[in-house]
Formats: structure tokens, C-alpha cells, sequence
């Protein structure tokens, strides 16, 4: 990987204005008639320009460090891929990361510097801070509004700016906070402390409502260490205790729905029963079972329970851990990452000095929290009452509308910076492209407010001071500095009184707030990927819905798509149903992120808006009543029918069992002679699969594909070209499965028998190929394939407006196309051209699948079938083995790894 | 006057005195109304994509296709009547023949254009036939819709000729009797110089018979193929050797259903009671209810096959038929095919020309309902159950159905307008016969 | 009744019969040459570069300027740099320079008008061609006797095939050849996905 220095980028500006319009763009089928637009050569001798190029940076989420690589063509920045050497990663990336490359070039960012909503420019901006600043002797009256950070150069800065202006103060506010973590930790040791853990080395996973494998800061590192040990070591068993169905549910092998309040209580029985306390409770036969399983691994389990939770039920599980010896050999305590502890105090403070007037200048840095705080807050009433305010945001947002001045933020593949990842790793952020837009990033704007002109680059450098240029270099190109982890600690626990859950009345429903699978707490909400990726479980694009259990929903005569009516705390807010088998009774689960009134164009005004229910004291949970309107909202979902009997077609095996392999039928076919070249063919072990949707939006951002709008989905004209089904299994506690359903690349492929063109025709190394320019749009392949994954351009998806974030490898599909997965062909294409030049024959895993790179758990594996040492090989060679619909004889290239169960029977009775 | 001289003026004055009134006009009107419909149809449709149709995944055939093998079916009876019957010497066709063949060339060149506007991208239609070209690629012989692209071009070219051939004598007659030059003109240019000739009426005999010995085996080879369209996929409910017979017997339902209205239609219009005689749509309801039970059969067997085969998917996909979402397609389709026909076991039916009107509509609504529900019961469920799917018909759907059975009226006006509508000729033959 | 059509008639029906399928194949003829590439027609550029007199007469390899030929998909046109390399000694005062001198002081590149169109979902990889051996005037014609360059191959699918149906015949090794082409089967080499992506 070339690093990259700030003479580089200055120079890849231009370099992009060159290329950007010329050779840089796709191709588009259908254009039958060859480009005839000028050849552009770049002023500058630069060979090679055209060949990829991959930067290490890291993307942030919640304030932690993901490490990603950045694939580059022509200087556009056109996918993520997960960097290896990052602990947070190793080589895994999630939603969130593949995404950024759509909402670096969304149309809908904002591009200009505006002065109450008209035309401006910072440097008239920098005058008025100046003025103000100066005005403001010592910085009396003058707030600065953040998102939590782990930037030690926002640190800096901050440290600098306080020093400068020691009357001026400094918040922080992110509405997904982990304040709970660390009021928990409070607790239970005295002192905030950071929580990490060792999946590696874990062998009973008790999940209270904890979703450790795609929420918690280095889930994409956790995802990966839980499903090595699943695959690589002895049995493990998974315990998912929980409000609504999560990533952890589909491997666990057991889970069961409960109230919140009940999973606390059931916390405080394991403790108890831990400490031979034997009270009686409701969840005995549970308990039992899950103590007797920990008491077994001690040392090697881990209870966990969310960011959201109560910080009692934190104490408690600190001290259940402490008691099984977890402290220390699978958990790890650290010094606080963030730099706020108690970001809800912090907001509270500030809106009241704004309501009384006492702030003339405030600067908020990032975030939306006009949309995000707690509706008890009333900020942007409060935000109307300061004299001078300035919002620097991405998107010209909810809060900007309060500020005086909207300034556009930088993207983080724009700036440069640095974050440290869940662990304590340190990461340079390096930008990939010069800024789109007349934009700063956060520590930019800080040095312009002290008075500095320092550039990104140089502020960044001057926090590192201490490396190097050697080391420097390195951790530009690695994309970590060198053994920067935060080491872990030693505390002692105290004792405390458990104060035992409040049982709620009868006639009032629990609402649970939780992040939006996809769009976060409406961060991400601009990002028409992120809306388009169909959301877990209930498969809902576009829109939020309130999830209900199904007997509660049978008892309020509520169905899907029914509009409801949430009362709480004073206030109402109508609301779409989604009936979610597993989900607890007497409970419904409000996403945040909807409802949003300035999210850009296609984002605003879908779903509703859960933040209107949430007041700081009762932030994740509280209670309210729930009535029917019978009006109904139509969602558009991408799969209707998710209960399965017997003939599932996701294969269930108990402990390390062998799989019923599919009786071969007999066919009309001759038997194919076996190649001698490459056989390509892949492998998907469910046994590892979380459904996290990342492989999903990895292919997306791969091959070009479309979003089509919430209409088109609705109409079942959704275009991914791997999808993930979830399954549910009816028993008492509902078994919950996932399963990614790419093109199977059939043998004997029904899609090619009836192609009148030959538009789908096979290669010699098994491929199953799609020629969009020969295609003429009959359709009968997609009627004909019984798996479905064919994807038709029913209209003209594809935009002239996407063309800057696509890849150039790929054909970009007029209308009237049919497409599908095609093994990522662009990617086996490149490096066969490239082994075919130095004459040597392709290595195992050189040729990697988009969805396969992207996946945190390694679920999916492509490669070589005739290199029986060859990764897919082996995989294919496993007793769990089992080709879907194989009764079809169709002979698929891709198959299945039946998920495993180590279930106690006691349990399933 | 003698008869055949009564029966030359008579189409004589149809196709070149009467002057239409009020109901000719409205006619008129009508069909103009439907194909101004059809231009907007296809003008949106080109200008937007198959989106604007109500298809998804997996439904992704819908009415397009339910109305070209509609059309394509009914463009069936009018070749068969002539051919089969005129091989068969069954000379009381010579009545209904000529109508009929030319609603056979109008619904096969109407089918046409379905296959062509149903594709992605209709301007690469001609991409299925194999023709020298700068790609070096020839068509997919495995697949069926190849094959199709045959079966329909070949079958409308001998229909057309087939047709053309019959009328020639007639057409000379028509010259003969035209009373203005303009008419003279243009039947004398139709007729190719038809003088009556011995030599020309042997000649005209024998390509007569030659082209029926074409004709007949284009007529079930071409539905058999439209058959293959569906069972050469494994869509479950599609997958089944029994398609062939069946749509043949399905198009020649509905085609003799439709000969049937419009006979009745014609000679009401016309007052050619004794050129259309009861005796003759008698005979045509006897046939219509031989081939309907036929149809039943197939009904029938087609639900056999399923549960005596086994296979859960096929079990599956015709219970979905019975109570899916679905059901009552299939129901009123087998109302409309099975039930309603039975009526014509009474002669009093039978000769009832009302009754008869009512029960050849019925068919040949029935028929379409048919296609319909054949194609998206079968289609909006798949093996996997996480795929499933509803499709309903966009109003740029319907536009295009109704907008091709407009084209398919202003056609048949042309022809009752300008040509022969009955067989002058035959009819001739036949009376001195009888006489 | 008199006859309103003679005999001649019968010739004139069969004439004007053959003349009109006639005319009809006739217009799709004129249509695809309508539509086929200009090949050997010379194309003005904003610079009249000469191959002839840089290949033909003063003998620069066809990489001194071609770049990325033998390493990427595209052969790279050069950088307007890499002109000035003897032009900012030779004919430093030509006007027919001037846009070159001109794009280097102004750091504004130069605007070649395409010679070779191929569609955008071709997949065409240079270096693949020239390292298995096959000659750049295969494609592109004898260079170094074109004044102005023109196109020297059409380009049709059908033109690509006739050469990976029979690529031995299109590959020339040099004696002096270090690596050894390894050309893939022409079963393979005529694979839809060899292009097509």
C-alpha cells in the first residue's frame, strides 16, 4: 500500500479533475454506439494511474476506530475493505464502513458554507468567530457541542482551545451513548472503566439483550474471535436472553424473549444461584442450566449485557464475572476511551445555560442533537436562544436549521485525523481524495477557531510529534500505530446494594429505544444504501416499525402494517407494526432514526420518529400504553413468508452430527467430465453467518448495484444481489436463522436452458455468466431459476449521479437487463490476466468475492474445487455439507455448512 | 335472379354499396377510441420500461404473455375450420370459412406484438433470429423461445396466404361487379388477373388443398410450442408434459368460441341469415362443446399429475391454485371453461343465437382468465419460502390489452368493409350441390 | 367488360414485387455502413502528431510514449510532460507545439480526439495482448506510415473473435523472449466472460 503525504493529495486534486470526467466513469450496457468523448492524459507524468490503489485509514463509529483499506481508481475512493493488521478488523469490516463510500459522494451532502440559510463563505465565517472570540474576553458565554471522541488530536485541541478560553466549556452529546458502560463501572469498581472482552478464549456466552457481535465498539473483532472459536474448538454454547431478536439469537443455541426488567431480574437470580443463594424465580429451569454451564467454564465464559443497560444490571454482571474468574482471563478493564463519561449530564447542563440565556457563542461539532436529544430537553427550543450559534454537519440537518451558520463537515475519507479503536489502538486517518466540497473536517475548524492555518495534515502530525518519520510512514501504510493499544487494568469490587427491578403494571406496555439496524440513531440516514439494506429479521427497507411479540399483538388485534398509537411520558407518536415472532410480550421495541423532518431528499419524512417518546431519565426504556388507530401504512419489506416446517432450507445439525447428504437423482444428463482447470465454487457456513447485512452492501458497493427507492421494493424489485433470508423455526422460544442466498452458479442451470439469446451461458471453470450487452430482457431466466437471485432493471435504475463512486471493473446495467452475483468475475478476471502474465498459476484466497472480504466471521469461502487443498475445498469436504434444493439436480457451485445446535434438552422441553 | 347470383350481389353490396349508419359508425369509433389507447400504451411503455407494469420477483411474465397466447390461441380456429374441414370435405365450412381465416391472420399478427413489447429492451427483438451479424452470435436453439420465433412467423405467413389464395376468386367477382373505377382498380389489382379460367380454377384447387396439407400441422406445432414457452421451465405448475395438448386444446376453444360470436355478430350485421344458417352454428356449437369437454379433460389430468407424481413443490403449487391468494382465478376460469359450456348439450340452446352469443363470450373471456392464473399461480410462489410475491396489473397493463383488442376490431372492420366476407365462391358450389 | 390491367401489367406486378424487397435490404445495408467505424480515415487532432515521423523516421518504441501498455489494461496516452521531454530542446518555437507548451505552463491537460472506440462493456486488456506476443500493428495498423492516425481494424466482436478462435496465429514470440505467453485454450478465449464483465 502507498502511503500518502499532503503534497500527494494536493497533487491528486487536480489529477482528479482531470480523470473524474473522462476514463474514471463506468461503462453503461445498452449505449450501443461506442463513447466518443476526448481522451484526457494528465499534465503530470504519473504511470500507471489507472491500476487500484488501497490507502489504510480508519472509520469511525460511536467515536471507535474501525480499520478499513480504501480501494482507489483514478483517485475515486470506490470501496472499504476490512485492513488486516487492525485489531478491530482483521479483515472484517461491517455495514457501516462499506457504506461510507455512498455517503462520501450522496448528492445530498451539503456543499456550502450557508449564513441563515443564505450563500456564504468561511472566511466571512472566520471573521464573525474571530470577532466573537476576541469580544468574549476569556471566552465567557462561548460552548463548544461535540460527539464523543477518541481523537487524542481533537483532544489536543480541546486541551488547547480550554487553556485559551478558560471561561469558554466544552460538551459532549451522542445520543447512543455509552454512559451506562461506565456509570456501571462506577459501581461496581469505584471508577469508569472500559469493558473489552476475549471471544478467543470463550467457550459459555451469556448475552443479556447484548448484541455483542454487530453493536458493541469492536464487535467486527468480536464477531470474528466468536465464530474462530465456534469453528475451530471445542463446542461452545451460546445463551441469547432477549427483548427483540438479534445478531447474537441466530447462533445461539438457546435464546428466550424477555422483558427488560426480567432479564434483570434474571441476572440478579444468577448471582445469586452463584452465590448459593437459591431464591426461587420464575426462570429456574433457565437459570439452573446457565449457572451449571458457567460453573463449568470458569475462566473461559462471558456474561455481557449492553451499552443500553441499566448501569445495576452492568454492576451485577461485573460482579457475576468477577465470580466466575472472567476478570482478567476473558474480560479486560481499561481507562476510559471516550472523553465523556456522562454525556446526558453534560447536554443537560449546557441546555440549561442556553435556556437562561447564558450562552452567546456556541459551535456544535457534528451530530444532529436538535433531532437526537432527549425530547425532555426541548434543544432546539433552547438552541433558538443563543445569540450566536454555528452547526458543522454533513448534511444541512435538523440543528443546522437552528444555527446561525451551517458549515459543511468533511467526510472522513476527506480529512485527516486519528481515533483509537475499542482496544486502545491508535489509527491515522489518512484522506483518499481532496474534499469534494468547500468543507472542513473537526479539528480544522477547532485550529481555525484558536487562530491557527495549520492544515489537517500538520495538526495531526504535530499530535504525534513523538513518532518518527520512519514510524509515521509505517502506521500511514499500516493503517495502525505501532503497539498504541491501551493496556488493561486491575480493579477491585466493591460492594453494592442491587436494587431489585420495579415489576411494571399490567395495563402499560414496555418501550425499549434501540439503535436502528441500519441507520443508527439517524446518522446514517442519508445513506440510501443503509435505508435500502433490508433490516434483520423483519426485512424492512425505508422505514422503522414498532415490533410487537405476537401474543401481545394478537391480544391488541394488531397485524403487520397497522398503525398504532405509542403513548408515553406526556406524549404520542403513530406508528407502523411489524409482528416479530421471538420478540418479548408485553413490550414493544421503538428504532430511533426515523421520523426525520431535514435527512436530504429521500430520507426525510419516512418512518416515525421514537426520539419524540425518549426524556433523559427513562433514555432506553419506559413505559406507555399502546391503541390501535385503524389506519394502515404500507412497508416495503423483501420478504413476506419467513416460518419454516420441516423442509427448511436451513439445515439444522445437533453438536458436530453429520448432515443427511442429498440422495443423488437420477438425470438425463451425461455425467460432466471433470475439468482440469480452475472450478470455481463457494462455500457459506451458516454455522458462522450473524445476518449482518454486511456482505449485502459489500456487493453493492462491488458491482454497482442500485438502489431503487422505497416504491420499487415494495414491489419486490429490490435489486441485491446476495440476500440474506431469516427463517423462523415455531417452537417455544422460536429458533431464529439467517441465511445468504447469492447466485448458486447451478451445473446443469435452469436460467440457461431457456435464454433465447444466450445472454446466460456457462464458462469452463463453472462460472454462471450473465452478458448484460447480449441480454434482451425476457425474463425466463429469472422464472425458471428456483432460487431466485436473478435481478431485472425494470426501469432505468442506474443514475448518471452514482457514476463517481462506481467501479470501473464493472458494467453498469441499463433498463431492461437482467443481473445477478457473478463470483465477483471482475476480481478472478484481473488476477488470471495478472497470473497469465507472469505465467504462474493462481494462489488459494488470491481471488477473493466482495462478499467474502467483507464478512466479519469468515462465513463465506470461494475458491478453486479442483485444488482439493484449496480452502473451499476442505469446507466442501464437511460432514455438514448440503447443496440447497438439491433434489433439483441443478447441481449448484455454491453450497451450504449446516448450522450447528449444542442444545440442552432440558431446555427445549 | 338465381341463388348464386342473389348470394354475389349480396357481399357484393357489403363490401362495396352498403354505406355504414349509425352503428357501422360507432363501431368505427370504438376500435379508433382502443387503438388510440394502445399508442399511448406502447408510446409509455418504450419511453419508460416494463416497470410500468405491475411485474416483480419472482412474478416477473404477467398479462403481456396471458395475451399473446390468448390472441396467439384464437388466431387458431379460422385456419383449422378451413383447412381441416376442407380436407375433411366438411363443405358447410364454406359459410364461416372465410371470417374466420381472416380473424386468424388479424389475432396472430395482434399475438405478435406481445413476445416483441414484453422484452426488456424491444428493439433488440430481432437479436432471436439468426442472421450474419458483426457479433458473430447466433440465437439459443436450446431454448424454447427461439423455436417460438418460428413457430409464430411461419404460422402467420401461410395463414395470410392461405387466406389471400381463398379469396382470390371472389375478389375477381368483386372487380366484376364494382360500379365505380376506383372499386375496379383496386379488386382488379387484388385479383391478380383472376378470369375464371379452368387452368386457373385447377390450379387454385390444388394449391388450395397443398396449403390446407401446410396449414393443419402449423396449426397444433405452433401451439405446442407456445406450450413449451412454460413446461420447459421447471416452475412448478409449469414443468408438465401435458401442455401441449392442452393449450392446443385451449386455442381451438377459444378460437371457435370467437368464430362463433363473431358469426352471429356478422350475420345480424349483415343480415346473412341465409348465408350464416342456424344449421351452421349448430354444427359450430357442437364443435365448441367437443373440444370444451376436451379442455376438461385437461382440467382434469392437470390436477392428476401433481398428486399422483408426488412431488411436494408440484402438491404445493395446486393447492396454492385451490386457496391462495389466487384462488378465485381459478375458480371463475373453470366456470367459465367447464361449467357455462355444458349448456350447449340442449338444442334449444343451441339454435338459441342469444344464448350462444352469451356462452362464446364466456369462453373466450374464460380463456384469457385461463392464461392469466396459468401463469401468475404459478409464479408468485417458488421452491425457496422466503420467495414469495403478488402481481396485480397496472392500468398500463389493462391499456395494452384493450388497446389490442382495439387493433384487432379496426382490422376486422377493414376486412367486413373492403372484402368478401363469406366465400361468394363455395357457397356457390355448395348450393348447386344441394340443389 | 374491359380489362383494366394489360398484360404488361404481370412484369410490372413482378418488378415492382422484387424491387421493393429490394429496397428494403437495401436500406439496412446502407444503415450499417452508415453506422460501421471510419476505418482509415485519418482524424484531426488538436496536434497534428505524426506516428510516421516519431516511429517511422526517428524510431521511438512504442512504450517511450505508450506507458502502461505491457503493465495495464490501457496502454496510457502520455502526459503532456512526456512531450516536453525532447520537445523543450526540439522545434521549441513550432506553433504547431503551442498547445502542448501550453498545457504544461497552464497545468491544463491536452484533448486527444479518440481513434479506437470501444463499447464501455468491453473489457479490453492491453498488457494480457502484448505480453502473450501478439504485435500492436495486429490491431492498430503499420503506425509508421501514418501522417495522421487513423483506425486500421474494425473492432466488431466478430473481428475480435476470428483472432481468439485462432490465437496462435496471432502470436508472435521473440526469440528473446524471457517468459513464455501462456495463452488459455481458445475454447476459453472465446468465453463470454474473457470480455464481457
Amino acid at each position: 500500500m502507498p502511503s500518502l503525504t499532503d503534497a500527494a493529495i494536493e497533487s491528486r486534486r487536480d489529477f482528479l479533475k482531470a480523470l473524474a470526467l473522462s476514463v474514471g466513469g463506468s461503462a453503461l450496457v445498452g449505449c450501443a454506439r461506442a463513447p466518443d468523448d476526448p481522451i484526457i492524459p494528465s499534465v503530470a507524468d504519473r504511470a500507471g494511474e489507472d491500476l487500484p490503489m488501497f490507502y489504510a485509514t480508519a472509520l469511525t463509529r460511536n467515536g471507535y476506530a474501525n480499520g478499513v483499506l480504501v480501494k482507489t481508481r483514478y483517485g475515486h475512493p470506490i470501496k472499504i475493505e476490512g485492513n488486516p493488521s487492525h485489531p478491530a478488523s482483521l479483515g472484517g469490516t461491517d455495514i457501516f464502513s462499506q457504506a461510507n463510500i455512498f455517503s462520501l459522494w450522496s448528492d445530498e451532502r451539503s456543499k456550502s458554507v450557508l449564513r441563515r440559510g443564505s450563500l456564504s463563505s468561511w472566511p466571512t465565517f472566520g471573521e464573525e468567530l474571530a470577532a466573537r472570540l476576541a469580544t468574549s474576553r476569556n471566552g465567557s458565554g462561548v460552548r463548544i457541542l461535540a460527539e464523543p471522541s477518541t481523537s487524542p488530536t481533537l483532544q489536543r485541541l480541546k486541551k488547547n482551545f480550554l487553556a485559551r478560553f478558560p471561561a469558554a466549556a466544552w460538551h459532549t452529546y451522542q445520543s447512543l451513548s455509552r454512559d451506562n458502560v461506565y456509570a456501571g463501572a462506577k459501581l461496581a469498581f469505584g471508577e469508569a472503566l472500559e469493558t473489552r472482552y476475549d471471544f478467543t478464549r470463550c467457550d459459555v456466552m451469556v448475552a443479556l439483550d447484548a448484541d455483542f457481535l454487530t453493536t458493541l465498539p469492536g464487535s467486527v473483532r468480536y464477531a470474528h474471535d466468536f465464530a474462530t472459536r465456534r469453528t475451530h474448538s471445542a463446542p461452545t454454547r451460546v445463551y441469547s436472553l432477549e427483548t427483540s431478536p438479534n445478531a447474537v439469537s441466530i447462533l445461539a443455541d438457546h435464546r428466550r424473549a424477555l422483558r427488560p426488567n426480567e432479564i434483570h431480574s434474571f441476572a440478579a437470580a444468577l448471582l445469586d444461584s452463584l452465590d448459593n443463594k437459591a431464591t426461587d424465580s420464575p426462570f429456574a429451569k433457565w437459570r439452573d442450566a446457565i449457572v451449571a454451564d458457567l460453573s463449568n467454564a470458569r475462566g473461559r465464559s462471558i456474561v455481557v449485557c449492553a451499552d443500553h443497560a441499566p448501569p445495576e444490571l452492568h454492576a451485577v454482571v461485573h460482579t457475576i464475572n468477577a465470580k466466575l474468574g472472567n476478570l482478567g482471563a476473558t474480560i479486560f478493564l481499561a481507562e476510559p476511551l471516550l472523553d465523556e463519561t456522562d454525556q446526558l449530564s453534560s447536554l443537560r447542563t449546557l441546555t440549561d445555560e442556553m435556556r437562561a440565556g447564558n450562552v452567546e457563542t456556541l459551535l456544535v461539532i457534528g451530530g444532529d442533537p436538535a433531532y437526537t436529544a432527549p425530547a425532555d430537553f426541548a434543544f432546539a427550543g433552547a438552541l433558538d436562544r443563543v445569540a450566536w450559534s454555528a452547526h458543522l454537519a454533513t448534511e444541512n440537518d435538523e440543528t443546522s436549521l437552528h444555527c446561525d451558520w451551517h458549515l459543511p463537515l468533511s467526510q472522513e475519507l476527506e480529512a485527516w485525523g486519528d481515533a483509537r479503536a475499542f482496544d486502545g489502538t491508535a489509527s491515522v486517518q489518512q484522506p483518499t481524495i481532496a474534499p469534494l466540497h468547500d468543507s472542513k473536517s473537526g479539528i480544522e475548524w477547532l485550529a481555525m477557531a484558536l487562530g491557527e492555518s495549520t492544515t489537517g495534515h500538520d495538526l495531526v502530525r504535530e499530535t504525534w510529534r513523538s513518532l518518527s518519520d520512519d514510524v509515521w510512514k509505517n502506521a500511514l501504510r499500516d493503517g495502525v500505530v505501532a503497539n498504541s493499544s491501551a493496556p488493561s487494568r486491575q480493579a477491585t469490587l466493591r460492594t453494592f446494594d442491587i436494587k431489585p427491578p420495579s415489576t411494571s403494571a399490567t395495563d402499560t406496555l414496555d418501550f425499549v429505544f434501540r439503535a436502528d439496524p441500519t441507520v443508527g440513531d439517524g446518522a446514517h440516514a442519508g445513506n440510501a444504501w443503509l435505508q435500502e439494506l433490508p433490516k434483520p429479521f423483519t426485512q424492512l427497507t425505508w422505514s422503522n416499525a414498532a415490533l410487537l411479540g405476537p401474543e401481545t399483538a394478537k391480544r391488541l388485534g394488531i397485524v403487520d402494517e397497522d398503525v398504532i398509537r405509542l403513548v408515553a411520558n406526556g406524549v404520542s407518536v403513530e406508528a407502523p407494526v411489524i409482528v416479530q415472532d421471538g420478540h418479548a410480550e408485553q413490550c414493544v421495541t421503538l428504532p430511533l432514526g426515523y421520523g426525520r423532518t431535514r435527512a436530504g431528499g429521500s430520507a426525510s419524512g419516512i418512518g416515525f420518529d421514537a426520539g419524540a417518546l425518549r426524556v433523559a431519565e427513562r433514555f432506553w426504556q419506559t413505559r406507555g400504553t399502546v391503541q390501535k388507530t385503524g389506519f394502515v401504512r404500507p412497508l416495503a419489506r423483501t420478504q413476506r413468508h419467513a416460518v419454516v416446517g420441516k423442509d427448511s432450507p436451513v439445515r439444522v445439525v445437533a453438536g458436530d452430527a453429520a448432515i443427511a447428504p442429498n440422495e443423488t437423482q437420477p438425470s438425463l444428463f451425461a455425467p460432466r467430465a471433470s475439468t482440469t482447470g480452475y472450478a470455481w465454487g463457494m462455500a457459506i457456513n451458516l454455522d458462522a453467518c450473524i445476518g449482518c447485512n454486511t456482505c449485502t452492501i459489500a456487493c453493492q458497493s462491488e458491482n454497482n448495484i442500485s438502489s431503487v427507492g422505497r416504491d420499487q421494493v415494495r414491489r419486490g424489485r429490490a435489486m441485491h444481489w446476495i440476500r440474506i433470508d431469516h427463517y423462523v423455526e415455531p417452537a417455544a422460544q422460536p429458533r431464529l436463522h439467517a441465511q445468504p442466498v447469492p447466485c448458486m452458479h447451478c451445473e446443469d442451470a435452469p436460467c440457461e436452458l431457456v435464454c433465447p439469446v444466450g445472454a446466460t451461458v456457462h464458462d469452463s471453470e463453472g462460472l454462471n455468466l450473465q452478458v448484460y450487452n447480449r441480454c434482451v430482457g425476457t425474463r425466463f431466466c429469472s422464472n425458471n431459476c428456483p432460487y431466485k437471485v436473478r435481478r431485472f432493471n425494470f426501469l432505468q435504475f442506474s443514475t448518471e449521479a452514482s457514476r463517481d463512486s462506481q467501479n470501473p471493473d464493472v458494467t453498469v446495467r441499463n433498463r431492461g437487463v437482467m443481473e445477478k452475483c457473478t463470483y465477483c468475475i471482475q476480481r478472478i478476471e484481473t488476477a488470471r490476466i495478472e497470473t497469465d502474465r507472469d505465467g504462474r498459476k493462481l494462489r488459494d484466497g488470491e481471488v477473493l468475492t466482495a462478499c467474502q472480504a467483507a464478512c466479519p466471521t469468515s462465513a463465506i469461502v470461494f475458491g478453486d474445487i479442483n485444488d482439493p487443498s484449496s480452502a473451499v475445498s476442505r469446507a466442501k469436504a464437511d460432514t455438514r455439507n448440503y447443496a440447497l434444493l438439491g433434489e433439483l439436480n441443478t447441481r449448484p457451485r455454491t453450497t451450504y455448512l449446516a448450522k450447528r445446535r449444542n442444545a440442552r434438552t432440558e431446555l427445549d422441553e | 335472379m338465381s341463388a348464386q347470383n342473389v348470394i354475389a350481389a349480396r357481399v357484393a353490396d357489403i363490401a362495396q354499396r352498403t354505406p355504414w349508419r349509425t352503428r357501422g359508425r360507432v363501431a368505427v369509433w370504438i376500435a379508433g377510441a382502443l387503438l388510440a389507447a394502445l399508442i399511448v400504451a406502447v408510446t409509455m411503455l418504450l419511453a419508460k420500461g416494463t416497470g410500468i407494469w405491475g411485474l416483480d420477483r419472482p412474478v416477473m411474465w404477467g398479462l403481456a404473455i396471458a395475451n399473446y397466447v390468448w390472441w396467439i390461441g384464437m388466431g387458431m380456429a379460422g385456419t383449422f375450420i378451413s383447412a381441416a374441414l376442407l380436407l375433411l370435405r366438411q363443405d358447410w365450412r364454406a359459410s364461416v370459412n372465410r371470417f374466420a381465416e381472416a380473424m386468424t391472420v388479424f389475432a396472430v399478427s395482434v399475438s405478435g406484438l406481445f413476445p416483441i413489447f414484453h422484452l426488456g429492451r424491444p428493439w433488440f427483438f430481432y437479436w432471436v433470429a439468426p442472421y450474419p451479424n458483426a457479433m458473430g452470435t447466433w440465437p439459443q436453439w436450446r431454448s424454447s423461445l427461439t423455436w417460438d420465433f418460428f413457430a409464430i412467423s411461419a404460422y402467420l405467413i401461410v395463414s395470410i396466404v392461405y387466406w389471400y389464395i381463398g379469396m382470390l376468386p371472389d375478389l375477381a367477382t368483386l372487380r366484376d361487379a364494382a360500379t365505380t373505377q376506383r372499386q375496379r382498380y383496386f379488386y382488379g389489382f387484388l385479383a391478380l388477373g383472376w378470369r375464371g379460367a379452368s387452368t386457373q380454377w385447377r390450379a387454385h384447387a390444388s394449391a388450395a388443398r397443398l396449403l390446407a396439407g401446410l396449414a393443419v400441422p402449423l396449426v397444433f406445432s405452433v401451439h405446442t410450442m407456445v406450450a413449451l414457452d412454460f413446461s420447459q421451465g421447471i416452475v412448478a405448475g409449469w414443468h408438465s408434459s401435458l401442455f401441449g395438448p392442452f393449450f392446443v386444446g385451449g386455442a381451438l376453444f377459444s378460437g371457435f368460441a370467437m368464430t362463433l360470436v363473431l358469426a352471429i355478430v356478422l350475420r345480424r350485421a349483415f343480415a346473412l341469415d341465409r348465408l350464416i344458417t342456424d344449421t351452421d352454428l349448430d354444427r359450430l356449437a357442437k364443435l365448441l362443446l367437443a373440444v370444451g369437454i376436451f379442455v376438461a379433460y385437461c382440467y382434469a389430468v392437470e390436477l392428476l399429475i401433481p398428486f399422483y407424481s408426488g412431488d411436494a413443490q408440484e402438491i404445493a403449487a395446486t393447492t396454492a391454485r385451490f386457496d391462495g391468494p389466487f384462488a378465485w382465478l381459478y375458480w371463475l376460469t373453470l366456470i367459465c371453461n367447464v361449467v357455462v359450456p355444458q349448456a350447449l348439450w340442449s338444442p334449444t340452446v343451441r339454435r338459441n343465437r342469444g344464448a350462444l352469443l352469451v356462452i362464446g363470450t364466456t369462453v373466450v373471456v374464460g380463456m384469457w382468465l385461463e392464461r392469466f392464473m396459468l401463469i401468475v399461480t404459478s409464479l408468485y410462489r417458488s421452491y425457496l419460502p422466503s420467495v414469495e410475491g403478488r402481481y396485480w396489473p397496472t392500468v398500463w397493463d389493462w391499456l395494452l390489452l384493450i388497446g389490442s383488442i382495439g387493433l384487432f376490431i379496426a382490422m376486422f372492420l377493414l376486412f367486413v368493409r373492403l372484402l368478401p366476407v363469406v366465400s361468394v365462391y363455395e357457397l356457390r358450389k355448395r348450393r348447386e350441390q344441394t340443389a | 367488360m374491359s380489362q383494366i390491367f394489360g398484360r404488361h401489367f404481370d412484369l410490372v406486378f413482378r418488378v415492382a414485387l422484387i424491387g421493393s424487397i429490394a429496397l428494403v435490404a437495401g436500406l439496412i445495408v446502407i444503415w450499417r455502413i452508415a453506422i460501421a467505424p471510419a476505418i482509415g480515415a485519418p482524424v484531426e487532432q488538436p496536434v497534428p502528431f505524426s506516428h510516421k515521423h516519431h516511429v517511422g523516421d526517428v524510431g521511438l518504441d512504442c512504450r517511450y510514449c505508450h506507458s502502461t501498455v505491457d503493465s495495464s489494461a490501457y496502454a496510457g496516452m502520455p502526459a503532456s510532460e512526456v512531450c516536453m521531454n525532447c520537445h523543450s530542446q526540439l522545434f521549441t518555437t513550432s506553433s504547431l507545439l503551442a498547445p502542448v507548451r501550453d498545457s504544461v505552463r497552464d497545468g491544463k491537460p491536452l484533448h486527444w480526439n479518440r481513434v479506437y472506440r470501444l463499447p464501455d462493456f468491453v473489457y479490453f486488456n492491453h498488457s494480457i495482448h502484448v505480453n502473450n506476443g501478439v504485435d500492436c500493428a495486429n490491431c492498430h495498423g503499420d503506425v509508421a506510415r501514418m501522417p495522421l492516425t487513423w483506425q486500421a481494424s474494425s473492432l466488431e466482436m466478430r473481428w475480435c473473435l476470428d483472432c481468439h478462435r485462432h490465437p496462435q496465429a496471432a502470436v508472435s514470440v521473440a526469440a528473446n523472449a524471457t517468459t513464455k505467453p501462456t495463452l488459455r485454450e481458445a475454447a476459453q478465449l472465446t468465453e463470454c466472460s474473457t470480455c464481457h464483465r
